[in-house]
């Protein structure tokens, strides 16, 4: 794989050596010397010194099955799935963890590979609890694939007849069932090495070898952000996320119920993945039609909550600003963002301290069911109570979010149901829809509407870009400096990135902000995320104002609830789909959003971070510390 | 609460108490061997103030733990009784070994006696496959275990 791609630099991974991504240095294509002669199965073909033999194949279209291997992670070289045959080697080699550095001659379907592969698979399955039909990974499981591909016919070491461990469905947000687990470990890489969060390692040595949480608690217990990237990863089904399609479908059911759905942006361009759809095929309106058809009464945006975020969160700063440059007030600025749920609880677990510096607007969809649950009752004259609130997210931790006690602002549990893109395409399948072939319809109003600043928070920097382009034009009255408003430093890949924005021909209320630079930082995935806070511990942001962390890689479009498999290709291709679609929207600029102008006139009446937005869109975060069991920080919720 | 903040400066005592010298992953072993010499397990809250000074995650330190037979992360016996099962052993008998143990010492193996005294554990690979089936008492090897030399150990242990 392309090295660049890597989510995450592998100078700075904390991760122990064997673990990191091996690296070699390769030449460029043709240089003397530096490269190496390889014959796969008779193809001969010369590749840079240092490529696995894995990569070789693969770039002639030679497929070896992996298992441990995944693109986003460190190698592990661990369940030997990919074995070759290497002439003059003893015994068969791991293709994903052979670099070549001698010329060689591999065979990737001998007999003696064929067979040994077969017995590793075998072997897997031996000990693989499982039933494939009420399995939530069927025809999606790399085992399951594997066993049919390699010719796998009967179980020759037997196979487990009863269960081994107890499921923990703990969490609000991802379910364990261990009786599936293959102990490939990319689970493990990813929450320590991708995310830093450190929730899951093997304990325990040979055949009693599995993977755990801290002293085996049940996951609520212990640190764990429900980002569901250790899920999109899981080549089996021993990861899932809590699904609530039962409760949905009996409140669509139930006549009483007013049932609504709000559909966040990265779902729209990634459902189609599910339905066989090339990643990067957005499907937005074709999805309209399908939940319309399902039942729900209104199908809405969260665009347009997000775009209310814009306002509140925007707002928010250039008061901090104020207060810090003209009250010379004492303000924790640089000011966070806090519409990634998996962010909020790792700051809370990890910086408790730091909470102050995280915004206090709550997510798009929280703002959003705030909103159904009151002013949209309101004007459509229906009881709070029958309206059921549905939200269909790229995103595991909102699970979490939508149950945290304090999400009641409107008087009910604001949220009541969030489902994640993989759950719904299961629901539309089960109504056999065929999603892409169904034909376009519009979202309902008033809460349908949404402008490209909102639609591009699903990608990482896009919450940022959306900030600039109100917050720049507020103070100046002008729009921001960049071609057709691409707000191209935020834009892009790379972990941590920056922008430094100068503030020229302040309007007369924005005085204070003349000449200042604005500098903002985005990061995503909650390694950087660690590198940023550590950077804020240091004193070393003193000079920034505004900074967005997405908790999952690549963003909400990355997020743990979203198709699988993933990889960095996958998610830049539906990065590219989502500023496609953005720039042919009539509005791309959340303040333009007639909608949104029409719920501070109507109802939110005194304006941004006025005392009813603070009521219903604004919310507190709890110190949780790191500490696991029974010493917590705090028990009371910070004000902040 | 500078505690929680991964670069802010703690109190010393935990350096001394844990003999931290480098903040590198690489001293975790022998820091837990330290622990486990001094107190005889590993407890909880060791493992997680060992992985915040470390700068690494509580789990990691509980895979190290459970990893290793020698260390444990509960509370054992006064003494613990380790008998092999590597596959010289079972041939040898050490099954038979193991339900002598556990009948006079009146306890499963995993377990320790209701005084706190013994501890009986199985335990992989201790280099003893000539001398098999193997038992270690503490930190002393016994080879060719019989039935009589199970009861002599329980005595001596017991006295
Ligand atoms: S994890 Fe895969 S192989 Fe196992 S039951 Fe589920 S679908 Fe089947
Ligand atoms: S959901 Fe995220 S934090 Fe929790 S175990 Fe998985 S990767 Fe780790
Ligand atoms: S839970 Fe899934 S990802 Fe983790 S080790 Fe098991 S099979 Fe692999
Ligand atoms: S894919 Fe190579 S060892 Fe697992
Ligand atoms: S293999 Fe028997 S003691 Fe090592």
């Amino acid at each position: 794989m392309d090295k660049k791609k890597r989510p995450f630099s592998e100078k700075t991974s904390r991760a122990p050596v064997s673990q990191r991504p091996q690296s070699f240095e390769k030449t460029a294509k043709g240089a003397l010397g530096a490269t190496v002669k390889v014959i796969i199965d008779d193809i001969e073909l010369h590749v840079p010194m240092g490529t696995t033999i894995l990569e070789a194949a693969k770039s002639i279209n030679v497929n070896i099955p992996t298992l441990c291997q995944h693109d986003d992670l460190c190698l592990a070289g661990v369940c030997r799935v990919c074995i070759v045959e290497v002439e003059d080697q003893k015994t068969l080699q791991a293709s994903c963890a052979y670099p070549i550095t001698v010329p060689i001659k591999v065979k990737t379907y001998s007999p003696k590979v064929r067979r040994g592969r077969r017995n590793i698979i075998q072997l897997l399955l031996r000990n693989h609890y499982g039933e494939c039909y009420s399995c939530s990974k069927n025809n999606n499981c790399e085992l399951q694939s594997l066993a049919k591909e390699y010719g796998v016919k009967s179980y020759t070491f037997g196979h487990i007849e009863e269960p081994r461990y107890e499921q923990d469905n703990s969490s609000y947000s991802v379910e364990r069932d261990m009786n599936k687990c293959v102990l490939c470990r990319r689970c493990v890489r990813t929450c320590i090495d991708l995310q830093e969060v450190g929730v899951l390692e093997a304990v325990e040595k040979g055949a009693e070898t599995r993977i755990a949480t801290y002293l085996d608690k049940p996951l609520n217990d212990v640190i764990c952000i429900n980002c569901g990237q250790c899920i999109n990863r899981c080549p089996t089904g021993a990861l899932k996320a809590k699904d609530p399609a039962e409760e949905v479908w009996a409140a669509i059911d139930d006549p009483a119920k007013h049932v609504i759905i709000q559909t966040a942006p990265s779902p729209r361009a990634a459902i189609g993945e599910e339905f066989g759809l090339a990643p990067g095929t957005s499907v937005t309106k074709q999805l309209n039609t399908a939940l319309r058809r399902m039942g729900f009464d209104k199908v809405f945006d969260t665009n347009f909550t997000a775009d209310l975020t814009i306002m509140e969160e925007g707002t928010e700063l250039l008061l901090k600003l104020r207060d810090v440059l003209v009250n010379k007030k004492k303000i924790a600025l640089p000011q966070f963002t806090s519409c990634s749920p998996g962010w909020v609880k790792y700051i809370e677990h990890f910086y408790p301290d730091k909470l102050g510096h995280v915004s206090t607007a709550k997510s798009p969809q929280q703002m959003f069911g705030a909103i159904v649950k009151t002013w949209y009752a309101e004007r459509e004259g229906i009881d709070p109570a029958d309206i059921v609130s549905v939200s269909l997210m790229p995103c595991s931790a909102k699970k979490f979010e939508c149950e945290r006690p304090e999400m009641d602002d409107s008087g009910f549990k604001d949220v009541d149901f969030a489902l994640t893109t993989r759950e719904l395409a299961g629901m539309i399948k089960e109504c056999g829809m065929d999603l892409p072939n169904l034909p376009k319809s519009e979202f309902d109003n008033p809460l349908g509407t949404g402008t490209g600043a909102a639609l591009i928070f699903g990608t990482t920097g896009g919450v940022m870009e959306a900030a600039i382009r109100t917050v720049y034009e507020i103070v100046t009255g002008e729009e921001v400096p960049f071609n057709k408003l691409r707000v191209t430093p935020v834009r892009g890949t790379e972990g941590i990135r920056e922008a430094a924005l100068p503030v020229k021909k302040a309007k007369k209320e924005w005085k204070f902000l003349e000449g200042v630079t604005l500098k903002v930082m985005v990061g995503h995935g909650t390694a950087n995320a660690k590198k940023i806070m550590d950077m804020l511990c240091r004193g070393e942001l003193s000079g920034y104002h505004f900074i967005e962390i997405m908790a999952c890689p690549g963003g909400c479009l990355g997020g743990g609830g979203q198709p699988i498999p993933t990889s960095p290709e996958i998610r830049e291709a539906r990065a590219k789909a989502i500023y496609k679609e953005e720039e042919g929207l009539p509005y791309r600029k959340s303040h333009e959003n007639p909608f949104i102008k029409l719920i501070y006139k109507e109802f939110l009446k005194e304006g941004p971070c006025g005392d009813l937005s603070h009521k219903l869109l604004h919310t507190k975060y709890t110190p949780r510390g790191k500490w696991i069991g029974k010493k917590k920080v705090a028990k009371r919720l910070i004000a902040v | 609460m500078a505690k929680y903040c991964a670069v802010g400066k703690r109190a010393d005592k935990d350096s001394k108490e844990y003999n931290i010298c480098d903040e590198s992953r690489s001293e975790l072993l022998p820091i837990l061997e330290k622990i486990q010499d001094k107190r005889g397990y590993i407890s909880d809250k060791d493992m997680q103030q060992i992985a915040d000074r470390l700068g690494i995650h509580p789990v990691e330190v509980y895979s190290v733990v459970t990893f290793y037979s020698f260390l444990n992360s509960e509370k054992a016996g006064k003494h613990t009784i380790r008998v092999s099962n590597c596959i010289s052993s079972v041939m040898k008998g050490s099954k038979r070994i193991v339900r002598e143990f556990e009948k006079e010492l009146g306890i499963n193996i995993g377990e320790t006696t209701r005084d706190k005294k013994i501890t009986l554990k199985e335990i992989s690979c201790i280099g003893m496959c000539d001398l098999a089936p193997a038992v270690m008492v503490d930190s002393q090897l016994v080879g060719r275990v019989t039935t009589q030399k199970v009861k002599d150990i329980v005595k001596e242990l017991k006295r």
